[in-house]
């Protein structure tokens, strides 16, 4: 074995000679620096790691990471990225999306990615707005919300990613936002540390189109009320000073004050490992204003994931039949010989 | 025509030599037809006979039995010649009930053997079929030499003390049938006894009643005294070799396997099911230990852009479907001819527009192959003309792919698809090496992800390679380096740098050959599924003295470099197509030459007495 260690490679290793297309202020910046951040403490050569994208802001991404990666068709990503990690189950595969490829053109194809559960790292940019076609209403932009093309206020009912996510079997389901660096960070480690299909959703902000969409999870004044950090086995506390809970009354949720006969103990602990999802998918109905949004890790259980279990077919055929012969194919059945 | 009074198996019926017969057995969907057809076409071509064959059957599973959109049928064509078509008329046909009668008879020629099952002539049969007499009892059927046979209750009779259900026992009914007329064409019953004990193995008293069954179809042959004579068909004079049958579809399957195995690629399929493709997506997913992965993804998209994506893994992909399916990977095969990976578009087409006939052929999947994306999009197109050439087809195209890095569509269709005939077995090691080379680490100083070979090929760098990192996309890029590029003059010069990449592969293909007259009256010139039609519809005309030739086309785009010289050297160009004039018009388009076209779209193959007919009308 060689002694010789890897190359310790640093942020801007993974950063492509490629000029930075977004405009100035757009919550992609902080997302791509996380990423380049994140990537050289995961271990994995540059030339292992792939990001494919399809269409809109966020899917500029692969062409400024310093990795293979492939810009594709709107909403197809998923698609691209399974056949890839199928042949290629060596290869650290993310999947670069936004609110209108991932869950508008794109909703099929999320949904079987994330059920088949490959080893694929899925990070939808939410910013709940077409930026890059300038600002139509997005399948996550609220009711009501005016745009170029809703000018009398969307009537579109939103959906929301890790509702869908979870739904679709989700063994990996987590949130964070572009603004919070560090936990937008451990969200990324982690989901790249996930073995199975990792989804992340993030909250981004288009300055441009829907700039304030988050200023309620952003801002100094309002972020530590309108928004819950989750953590494994810990209880769901959260307010500036951090005396207000979430507690489960039947089977709804609804924000409690510490104090005042209600413990810690009351409240729902946090379980990203449980093997239902109900919990995963209670937490993600959680809405701004009514509840402060969770972010973190909603689930994270171990599922069969796809590409294992299709190249173990490959292997357990191999054992049982040996390698294939074609010649043996060819002959195998009936057949018959003409003599000259 | 010899005779003989040997029987054989000692009977003292007259034996008859004929070159060769077209028998369609025809009954409800799920009278089992397809298998009894199968079985034939096995046993016929383990005789040594030349085969071609044409199942048709309805889009519905199960239409409501017995009636007339729900009739099955398998048309088999043997002969101790060499042929190419399932033939026109049927020599003998079999219906198991009215209506299989009212919808096939119109193709049995006057006097050909008509064997029917009597026990479904009953009231509600007739009824279904919307026969308001019992054509058994009118003088309907006196130009024919009818066969009155009571199927059902010879067969309940052969297997009464196995202790069936009627209903179980009813279903061995096509075994009697195969019986008959294996005994017709004095077939052996070994290959199906065979199959019977592979196939119902498990269920012994299932393959005892079908044993018995087929046996009492061919001792009913022997003893019945409506059949006094029988058919010997003697082998026929093939190449040398080893022969098995082969459909298209699996000819296809095997013939990307081969491809894989020549280039030393593993192979990726994604797939979404759609008739008539289907069948090699169950073909290629039995085959994991030959290293074939078959993904079925969740809709026509996925299944061509996961291919797409493993071809930019570096292993071989394809994908497969009908005109449908192809639509909707419109814009995926755009992604992939501008990215430039090698990628197999398999389109077995079908009667369209929209669904169309799902389960009827048809040729009208031609310009959406040559134009069917947004853009300046060329994709090189090359067609298969019978079952087995689909192996070769297969071979050609993925070198095609790989030595020019370009996406290939593949054309088939219905027709051969599901149509079987003789292949010679080759030896794997014959078949051509397709080499391929992947650029290393060690190129990292001089590697640029758009520069070009002699063939104008980029090179196929695959993720994993230490310093080829590089993104590809599907925004114009710039010539050399890839990167994402606007400027105006680098998309005209890219542009046309695709186009003449696809034209040059004109260069790399063989000349277009031509079977007759170096030159001549007519060029018939035809591609794909009516090749069988064409070749004995030209040589028949030739024997009757008229100066025609035959040129069957492989690739549709490029064409040959000689085409355009080869249609001038006849006075006239037939085109032949089941569509409205595809090729056609391509060919008027690109030569400026006024051929004529033959047109048809009715799901079925052209008889050759069509093409025949034109062929005279038009040098009349
Ligand atoms: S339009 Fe919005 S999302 Fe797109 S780059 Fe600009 S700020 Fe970012």
């Amino acid at each position: 074995m060689s002694t010789e260690s890897l190359p310790i490679l640093t942020s801007a290793d993974f950063a492509s000679d490629q000029d930075i297309r977004w405009c100035p202020g757009c919550g992609d910046y902080s997302i791509l620096a996380q990423m380049k951040k994140v990537l050289p403490t995961l271990g994995i050569p540059r030339e292992k790691t792939v990001f494919i994208s399809g269409i809109g802001c966020s899917s500029r991404f692969p062409y400024y990471m310093n990795t293979y990666g492939m810009h594709s068709i709107h909403g197809r990503a998923p698609g691209f990225a399974t056949g890839l990690k199928i042949t290629n189950p060596d290869l650290s595969v993310w999947v670069i999306t936004g609110d209108g490829d991932g869950l508008s053109i794109g909703g099929n194809h999320l949904m079987h990615a994330i059920r088949r559960n490959l080893d694929l790292n899925i990070i939808l940019f939410n910013n709940r707005i077409y930026g890059l076609t300038k600002g139509q209403y997005s399948p996550t932009s609220p009711l009501g919300k005016i745009t170029k093309s809703s000018p009398m206020g969307s009537i579109d009912n939103p959906l929301h990613p890790l509702s869908i996510a979870i739904g679709c079997e989700g063994a990996f389901v987590a949130r964070s936002i572009d603004m919070n660096i560090k936990h937008l960070g451990q969200m990324l480690k982690r989901a790249a540390e996930h073995r199975g299909t990792s989804f992340v959703e993030v909250y981004q902000n288009c300055n441009v189109f829907n700039d304030g969409a988050y200023s309620w999870a952003t801002s100094r004044e309002t972020k530590a009320d309108s928004t819950i950090v989750l953590e494994h086995g810990k209880p769901l506390i959260f307010g500036k000073d951090r005396n207000k809970g979430i507690r489960l009354n039947g089977m709804e949720p609804e924000v409690v004050e510490l104090g005042k006969g209600v413990t810690e103990d009351d409240l729902l602990f946090h379980d990203e490992k449980s093997p239902e999802p109900s919990l995963a998918y209670l937490l993600s109905r959680m809405r701004h204003p009514e509840f402060p949004e969770p972010i973190g890790v909603f689930r994270a259980v171990d599922h069969p994931r796809y590409d294992d279990e299709l190249n173990r077919q490959v292997e357990t055929a191999r054992e049982k039949q040996g390698q294939g012969d074609l010649n043996k194919l060819f002959h195998s059945g009936e057949t018959w010989s003409v003599s000259s | 025509m010899s005779t003989t009074t040997e029987g054989t198996s000692g009977s003292a019926k007259q034996v008859f030599t004929i070159e060769g017969a077209t028998v369609r057995l025809a009954g409800d969907s799920g009278d089992g037809m397809q298998l009894a057809g199968t079985q034939f076409t096995n046993t016929s071509a383990l005789a040594g006979n030349d085969i071609a064959t044409f199942p048709d059957y309805p889009a519905e599973i199960r239409a409501p039995r017995g009636t007339l959109a729900g009739v099955s049928g398998f048309q088999l064509h043997f002969s101790s010649d060499d042929i190419f078509t399932p033939g026109d008329k049927l020599n003998a046909l079999v219906a198991m009930n009215p209506a299989a009668l009212k919808t096939n008879l119109a193709d049995l020629e006057p006097n050909g053997i008509l064997i029917v099952n009597v026990d479904a002539f009953d009231k509600k049969g007739l009824s279904l079929a919307h026969y308001d007499e019992n054509p058994l009892e009118t003088d309907e059927l006196d130009g024919y030499n009818l066969i009155k046979v009571n199927m059902t209750t010879l067969t309940r009779e052969a297997v009464k003390d196995l202790g069936l259900n009627t209903r179980v026992a009813d279903r061995c009914r096509n075994f009697f049938a195969m019986g008959l007329l294996y005994w017709l064409y004095g077939r052996s019953t070994d290959v199906t006894l065979r199959f019977i004990d592979a196939k119902f193995g498990a269920k012994p008293d299932v393959a005892e009643a079908n044993r018995r069954t087929l046996l009492a179809g061919r001792n009913y042959g022997e003893t019945t005294e409506a059949l006094p004579s029988s058919y010997h068909i003697d082998a026929a004079k093939l190449t040398p070799g080893t022969y098995r049958n082969m459909t298209g579809n699996q000819a296809l399957a095997w013939g990307v396997m081969a491809a894989a195995e020549c280039s030393g690629k593993e192979l990726f399929l994604g797939s979404y099911p759609i008739t008539p493709a289907s069948d090699i997506l169950h073909e290629l997913s039995k085959f994991k230990n030959f290293g074939v992965r078959t993904f079925q993804a969740e809709d026509e998209i996925a299944a061509v852009t996961s291919a797409i994506g493993a071809s930019f893994g570096g292993a071989m992909a394809i994908t497969t479907s009908s005109g449908p399916g192809i639509a909707l990977k419109g814009e995926a095969m755009g992604l992939a001819m501008i990215l430039e990976l090698p990628l197999l578009i398999i389109n077995i087409q079908r009667g369209g527009p929209s669904t169309g006939l799902p389960t009827k052929t048809e040729q009208s999947d031609l310009l959406q192959a040559m134009f069917g994306r947004n853009g300046e999009c060329p994709i090189p197109i090359i067609s298969a003309s019978s079952p087995a050439d689909c192996f070769d087809t297969a071979i050609e195209a993925w070198r095609i792919a790989v030595r020019f890095m370009t996406p290939v569509i593949i054309l088939s269709d219905g027709y051969i698809a599901n149509g079987a005939e003789p292949w010679r077995i080759p030896d794997v090691s014959d078949l051509p090496k397709i080499e391929i080379t992947h650029p290393t680490g060690d190129d990292a100083d001089t590697f640029h992800p758009y520069s070009r070979d002699e063939h104008l090929a980029r090179p196929w760098a695959i993720p994993g390679t230490p310093g080829l990192m590089h993104r590809i996309g599907g925004l114009e890029k710039q010539d050399i380096t890839g990167d994402v590029c606007y400027d105006p003059d680098n998309h005209q010069h890219m542009t046309d740098l695709r186009a003449k990449k696809v034209a040059n592969i004109a260069n790399d293909i063989p000349l277009q050959d031509v079977n007759g007259p170096e030159k001549g009256d007519l060029l018939v010139l035809g591609w794909g599924g009516t090749f069988g039609a064409c070749t004995t519809a030209v040589e028949r005309c030739r024997a009757e003295g008229l100066s025609v030739a035959h040129a069957h086309l492989r690739y549709l785009n490029p064409f040959p470099a000689n085409l355009a010289e080869l249609m001038g050297r006849y006075n006239k160009v037939l085109i032949p197509e089941l569509n409205m004039g595809q090729l056609r018009f391509l060919i008027r388009a690109t030569f400026l030459v006024d051929a004529a076209g033959l047109n048809k779209v009715k799901g079925k193959p052209f008889a050759v007495s069509e093409i025949a007919d034109e062929i005279k009308r038009l040098l009349a």
